[in-house]
């Protein structure tokens, strides 16, 4: 009996979805899309019932009904009221009941302060004319690669040789998310959108499909500790290398595909067993020190002639500016800080919500960090980890980013509606999942259409604020911490942001 | 955590003798009196170059002074770290108003008996050593500013007009090639005699009408390379910048031109590849230095004296040349006051820089 309800399993449910019988005309439109069992539909009875304990509340079924007869809403907390306990008690319930630690997909939920919301932008008024970017140009081209400290010219010639630079023309790229954690589809999209957009997708760490080889030249490739899909092809589409070393969702863990979603094509690309968990340890296991750091980044740099420059993530953690110092004195020419608010398409609960540190901070005390030893030229901050609109990369160009990624906020804008289960496969979305029944709903032309909007939007966002400042190119903003303010912060907040309060 | 930008309006003027011709003060005394709406009363000042022929092998370091604590402590500081050929008050008139105390110090930099220190005074050093002194006065000595610290230069600055400024200082006394002016008209600032224009290091000196949007980026891209940003207004970024890209990077002032100013990237697209591939580098390296927002500027170094625009010409700076002179000045009324029947009078472009230098003679005459 597949409906039967199990006193043993039981938990509440989150939500309860309601349905309106009159609305109802039984197309059973919602019971074909429902991927997670959640909707089914009773022949005896001529009526569709919900399974309310499976349901994710990814509106997929709210959306789809033609009649507008389903509502879908959080349910209420049964259990007595109690402020310690409370959301402690289904999570250790399920420990016991399936004896292992909960998986969860999508960034860190819970209530933490949220920086980039206590920042407040200046514009400008009589002394200095703001800009109408409308009418002026408003310049937002961004190069990420190590710069040298001075140049030599003779006549108008130049004489200094540069590093290998990417070149951007919005600075805001899409964030590793590996083909595997992604559908096809999606990948599609994405390479499109930065093809289109002049800035780049990052493959992630599971290799990338032979069909996808075309978006060479705004390809970012990423090389894991579990090394899936890497070899020499795979090293020359990317424009750029990513050392992965570890992902704000999951500070000091490697990365987890679910067997389930390891397919026929997902096997050949990472070139690993089909249906086996894609297990990418937590270290490199031939990076244990920073001299080892230095070797792998030169490795790559050999491999691929010095022709591309090599960025390295890392999580963002308590020791962050530190590491950052280390990482451009072992010869990284961008360094990406991902913070705790950084989604994941598999991470145990416990160390999403609560190991790392939010990026704000994190990106603040780095590019300080790197200005103070003189050797902030010789490297390009990525911000990533819980951007989610477009004053949110301004704040963080402000304090000190070259650029940002976005995985999240790519992915809401092709339809996710952070369920948070992309770790099951069963995206109803088709984002997060292999099921080709599922992924099909990914239409690569409409999905890039948004991400470029999505873009399009943000860059005249980004291009108005600064046009308010009086600033018409993007590289008077960065590092601009003149221009936050900070609101509700403590002046050890302030102090660590290096923003002055508001009213000051 | 010292952060406070000031913002200003101002007029700015200037003329240089490229003959290397020393005329008094009077004339660009009068040039920027002429442009009195465009100042407040709440600071002017002079640059002067070729002031001092008798010392113009000596760093001249004009030092502001709050009380004679902050006095006696510096020239304590300046007793260990350099040779001083000659000091003392510098040449002012009565006022009534209250202000800093003014001096003049004819400096050299010399060896040391310690090895930890005769590292930092080698000869070849000398203009880095004297950056480094200049930051740290500035910096940690509290009652303390220098004002100016280049050879055969010197600044006048202060809190009021244009013409009460140049009466206090007797400016009409001394003679120069090169004169540089400045009425400002701040909109919030602390009244401060070093807030005032032009700002100086080395032989830099910079007027400045407009606001530095950039001044955030500019000031801590500054800080990377050791330049301290300590004087609470937006222009002194100017002046440190020069001394970064034109004496440290070897630039040219063209380069500088376009690195302050720099052309569009849709402009740059279409360059020739050289060319193309050298603003791109440009503009790559030394977007810490980009000044953003309206700005006009006179900057006076040793041996010339050039202009400039923000790249969409937000504020006005005209042009003029007349036989061995050339002027500059925020209105044309400013030039033409000084200076009748022109050769030739322009509107520079946004961004394109008016580079004017004495003639080998003429610098033979001032610095030779």
């Amino acid at each position: 009996m597949k409906w039967m309800k199990n006193l043993k399993t039981y938990t509440p449910p989150a939500f309860t979805v309601i349905r309106d019988n009159d609305r109802c005309i039984r197309c059973k439109a919602c019971v074909e899309q429902c991927s997670f069992d959640a909707t089914f539909y009773d022949e005896e009875e001529d009526k569709v019932w919900n399974w309310d304990s499976n349901c994710v509340s990814c509106n997929r079924c709210a959306a789809i009904c033609p009649t507008e007869a389903i509502t879908i809403e959080k349910r209420d907390y049964s259990y007595r009221r109690n402020y310690s306990w409370e959301s402690h008690i289904d999570g250790l319930k399920k420990r016991a009941i399936f004896g292992g630690t909960p998986v969860v997909s999508m960034g860190n939920d819970k209530p933490y302060k949220i920086y980039w919301d206590h920042m407040l932008l200046n514009a400008s008024q009589v002394t200095n004319p703001s800009i109408d970017p409308l009418r002026e140009p408003m310049e937002l081209k961004t190069f990420l690669g190590k710069k040298p400290h001075s140049i030599s010219v003779e006549n108008v010639s130049l004489k200094t040789k540069l590093s290998p630079q990417l070149e951007l023309d919005v600075p805001i790229m899409f964030a590793a998310m590996s083909y595997g954690a992604l559908s096809y589809n999606v990948v599609e999209a994405l390479g499109r959108a930065a093809k289109e957009m002049g800035t780049f997708y990052n493959s992630g760490e599971g290799g990338l499909n032979k069909d996808h080889y075309k978006f060479k030249g705004n390809i970012i490739v990423q090389v894991a500790s579990g090394r899936f899909g890497v070899h020499k092809p795979y090293l020359d589409v990317g424009s750029a290398i990513e050392i992965k070393i570890g992902q704000g969702a999951k500070p000091g863990i490697g990365g987890h595909l679910p067997g389930e979603k390891v397919t026929e094509t997902i096997s050949e690309t990472r070139m690993m067993p089909q249906g086996s968990d894609a297990i990418s340890p937590a270290p490199h296991h031939d990076v244990y020190s920073i001299e080892d750091l230095r070797q792998l980044i030169y490795a790559l740099k050999e491999a691929t002639e010095y022709t591309k420059p090599i960025i390295v993530k890392i999580a963002a953690v308590h020791n962050v500016a530190a590491i950052a110092s280390g990482i451009t004195r072992a010869g990284a020419d961008i360094i990406c800080i991902d913070g705790f608010k950084g989604g994941t398409g598999a991470s145990p609960q416990v160390i999403r919500d609560n190991v790392g540190l939010p990026i704000e901070l994190a990106l603040a005390v780095v590019d300080e960090r790197l200005r103070s030893e003189g050797i902030r030229q010789d490297i390009s901050i990525i911000a990533s980890g819980g951007i989610r609109n477009s004053m949110d990369v301004v704040k963080a160009i402000a304090l000190g980013a070259d650029a940002v990624y976005i995985g999240t906020a790519a992915l809401l804008a092709i339809g996710c509606t952070m369920c948070q289960q992309c770790h099951t496969g069963r995206c109803a979305w088709g984002i997060t999942t292999q099921d080709p029944h599922l992924s099909k709903r990914v239409n690569p032309d409409i999905a890039s259409e948004r991400l470029i909007n999505l873009l399009k939007v943000w860059s005249l966002e980004i291009k108005e604020t600064m046009g308010a400042m009086g600033i018409n190119s993007i590289e008077s903003l960065r590092g601009n911490r003149l221009n936050l303010r900070g609101i509700d912060l403590s002046d050890r907040e302030l102090e660590i942001l290096g923003i002055l309060p508001a009213g000051e | 955590m010292e952060l406070a930008k000031d913002i200003s309006g101002c007029g700015i003027a200037g003329f240089i003798n490229t003959d290397g011709s020393l005329v008094s003060g009077i004339d660009i005394v009068d040039s920027i009196t002429l442009m009195k709406d465009r100042g407040n009363g709440l600071g002017a000042g002079f640059a002067a170059y070729g002031i001092y022929p008798d010392f113009k092998d000596f760093y001249a370091l004009h030092i502001m002074y709050d009380d004679e604590h902050a006095r006696k402590i510096t020239e304590e500081y300046l007793d260990r770290k350099l040779h001083i050929e000659q000091h003392g008050g510098m040449p002012t008139r009565p006022i009534k108003k209250k202000r800093p105390i003014f001096f003049v110090y004819f400096v050299e930099p010399r060896e040391q008996s310690t090895k930890a220190e005769s590292e930092e005074f080698r000869k070849e050093e000398e203009d880095e050593f004297m950056v480094k002194l200049v930051m740290h006065i500035n910096e940690k000595i509290d009652g303390a500013f220098v004002i100016s610290s280049g050879k055969n230069m010197g600044v006048f600055k202060g809190v009021g007009y244009p013409d009460e400024i140049a009466n206090f200082f007797r400016v009409d006394e001394y003679k120069a090639c090169c004169w540089t002016a400045h009425n400002r008209f701040p909109t919030n600032t602390p009244g401060w005699w070093g807030g005032a224009h032009p700002f100086s290091l080395l032989y830099w000196t910079v007027v400045h009408n407009g606001e530095i949007s950039s001044y955030g980026a500019n000031k801590r891209y500054l800080e990377m390379y050791g330049y301290k940003c300590t004087q609470k207004t937006d222009t002194e970024v100017v002046a440190y910048l020069l001394d970064l890209i034109s004496r440290k990077h070897g630039l040219s002032f063209d380069m500088v031109g376009k690195i302050f100013s720099p052309p569009l990237w849709e402009e740059i697209e279409k360059m020739p590849k050289e060319e193309k591939e050298l603003y791109t580098a440009l503009r790559m390296t030394y977007g810490g230095a980009l000044l953003n927002g309206p700005f006009s500027i006179i900057v006076g170094y040793q041996g010339g004296m050039f202009g400039l625009n923000d790249r969409i010409k937000l504020r006005p700076l005209v042009a003029a040349k007349k036989g061995a002179t050339v002027f500059m000045a925020s209105e044309e009324s400013a030039i033409r006051y000084i200076a009748k029947d022109l050769d030739e009078i322009w509107m520079p472009k946004a961004g394109e820089p008016v580079v004017v230098n004495l003639t080998e003679e003429g610098y033979r005459k001032i610095y030779g």
